[in-house]
């Protein structure tokens, strides 16, 4: 049970502040002859560097700001580090802002291709689940729509149905626990806490508390981009209150 | 290059699935669907075929008709293309900040998508060729050789352009310009010979777009091919390709943090 699937090792991600966005061209020429282009460097992240081990529950703890989303987003691949390494192992589902990678003008059965071939599902494998997916996410009529005219509760049911259609080895969590209406929230809240009863490896972000203590097993602190704690759950959680 | 094929691989079918969506939204809420991909060609071909036969004086030497449609065809999917391609690495920034997928899947779709139409309107030139007569002879496969030439062309452009696109905005303007002066260096309408000149020889003989142009029609009209322009089109197609990559695979890390 000490398989490490997940290194994070001296991670550091520096962003590029500029005062005003300077996104066309005859704005970039004046500015870089009067010499104005100056960036203000901001770093998001700073050396931080930890391991997860197969089955652990990691919660990543911080104030707004500290960095939380910017590793999950660099864990989940979508944004290149600026130094440092990330490796892992097996697939990783996030579940982050569900429902993004949705084209409006497709209806929710089209997007179920989609959106599951972004997440690198095939073919063969989507049209297997296609029914599952749509029993899951129980839009009705609603699934040969077209995503635009849908609410934003019945857009993160569909996203969260076709995301968790896989067995993750790990899986990201951004304060995702509770989507749509109370019944639904039911169900998504059970397929997680199966998966979590599986021994899925789950990074999780949250203010709640509670969800925290009962659901980590593990935590690690950041605070402007600096970890400032990591071990157990309970320690990190008394560390974040504390602050 | 082994990873670039592993990711290939695992996302074949995203890149499927975009050029997909991209055929199925353009014709989504029109009554006639894809066939406007072949009644558009038609109808300006016949427009121009009577402003360039009754209005000013003809000196092609080719049947006109078929000579327009040719060269239309080929220079619309390559401005389409590209033009498509620009925008697409910022028309899909939602997906691109939140999941991972290899990101030359935008641009390679638009252009892939445009190509897939254009071999479509390819169906119209046969029936014209047909109407107006022509006989296609053995150097009809020769077609194949412009046909590579331009799609090759196009994904390196449009890479390229996706690539500058997301740093500067402007460009989006810039290109449609700059679309139409190849437009009007691409002999669609006129004839080379009556225009051409010793000062503006340079024009046509190293514009790609003019070279595949002109291979496809000698092609078409049963000529042996412009062995110099043959050349040098799949030089600077292989070339934009070549370029194309670097500079999008050496910027995309970037994409996410101006988009």
């Amino acid at each position: 049970m000490s398989e490490t699937v997940l290194t994070v090792d001296n991670v550091s991600v520096k962003y590029r502040l500029t005062e005003q966005k300077v996104d066309n061209l005859k704005e970039y020429i004046i500015r870089f002859l009067k010499h104005q282009l100056n960036y203000k460097e901001f770093l998001a992240l700073d050396g931080v560097s930890f391991t997860v081990e197969k089955g652990d529950r990691l919660a990543i703890l911080g104030s707004n700001g500290a960095g939380k989303s910017t590793l999950l987003k660099v864990v989940a691949g979508v944004l290149k580090a600026s130094e440092g390494e990330i490796s892992h192992e097996g697939n990783i589902v996030p579940l982050l802002e569900l429902g993004a990678g949705f084209d409006p003008q497709y209806s929710g059965a089209e997007n179920i291709f989609l959106y599951g071939s972004m997440l690198g599902y095939s073919k063969d494998f989507i049209q297997s689940k296609f029914d599952e997916i749509v029993e899951f996410a129980d839009l009705g009529q609603f699934i040969n729509v077209p995503v635009k005219n849908y609410s934003s509760g019945m857009r993160a049911r569909l996203g969260f149905s076709i995301a968790t259609i896989v067995e993750p080895d790990i899986l990201i969590l951004d304060e995702v626990l509770s989507v749509g209406d109370a019944a639904f929230k039911k169900k998504s809240e059970k397929k997680i806490m199966d998966m979590f009863d599986k021994g899925t490896t789950v990074l999780f972000v949250s203010h709640n508390e509670d969800q925290v203590k009962k659901l980590c097993t593990k935590g690690i602190v950041l605070d402007h981009g600096k970890m400032i704690y990591s071990g157990s759950a309970e320690e990190a959680l008394n560390k974040y209150l504390k602050k | 290059m082994k990873l670039f094929f592993e990711d290939f691989k695992k996302y074949r079918y995203f890149l499927l699935q975009l050029v997909k969506k991209e055929i199925k939204l353009k014709y989504r809420s029109s009554y006639l669907g894809v066939i406007w991909t072949l009644l558009e060609p038609l109808l300006t071909m016949l427009v121009l075929t009577a402003v360039f036969t009754k209005l000013f004086s003809r000196n092609a030497v080719d049947d006109y008709p078929v000579y327009i449609l040719t060269g239309r065809l080929m220079f619309s999917f390559f401005s389409q293309s590209t033009t498509q391609a620009l925008k697409s690495v910022r028309n899909h920034s939602g997906m691109i900040k939140k999941v991972y997928v290899p990101k030359y899947m935008y641009p390679a779709a638009s252009v892939l998508s445009n190509y897939i139409m254009f071999l479509i309107s390819l169906i119209v030139l046969a029936i014209v060729i047909i109407v107006r007569g022509i006989r296609p002879t053995f150097y009809i496969f020769q077609a194949i050789i412009p046909l590579v030439t331009v799609l090759i062309f196009s994904l390196g452009v449009g890479m390229l352009l996706s690539t500058v696109a997301v740093f500067f905005r402007d460009l989006e303007y810039l290109w449609g310009v700059a679309t139409m002066i190849v437009m009007y260096a691409s002999a669609i309408f006129y004839n080379v010979e009556s225009v051409s000149t010793k000062a503006n020889e340079w024009m046509f003989r190293f514009n790609p777009v003019y070279a595949v142009i002109t291979n496809f029609r000698a092609a078409i009209f049963g000529r042996p091919m412009d062995g110099f322009l043959a050349w040098y089109s799949a030089g600077v197609a292989l070339a934009s390709l070549a370029l194309g990559a670097i500079v999008f695979s050496k910027n995309q890390d970037k994409f996410i943090l101006h988009l």
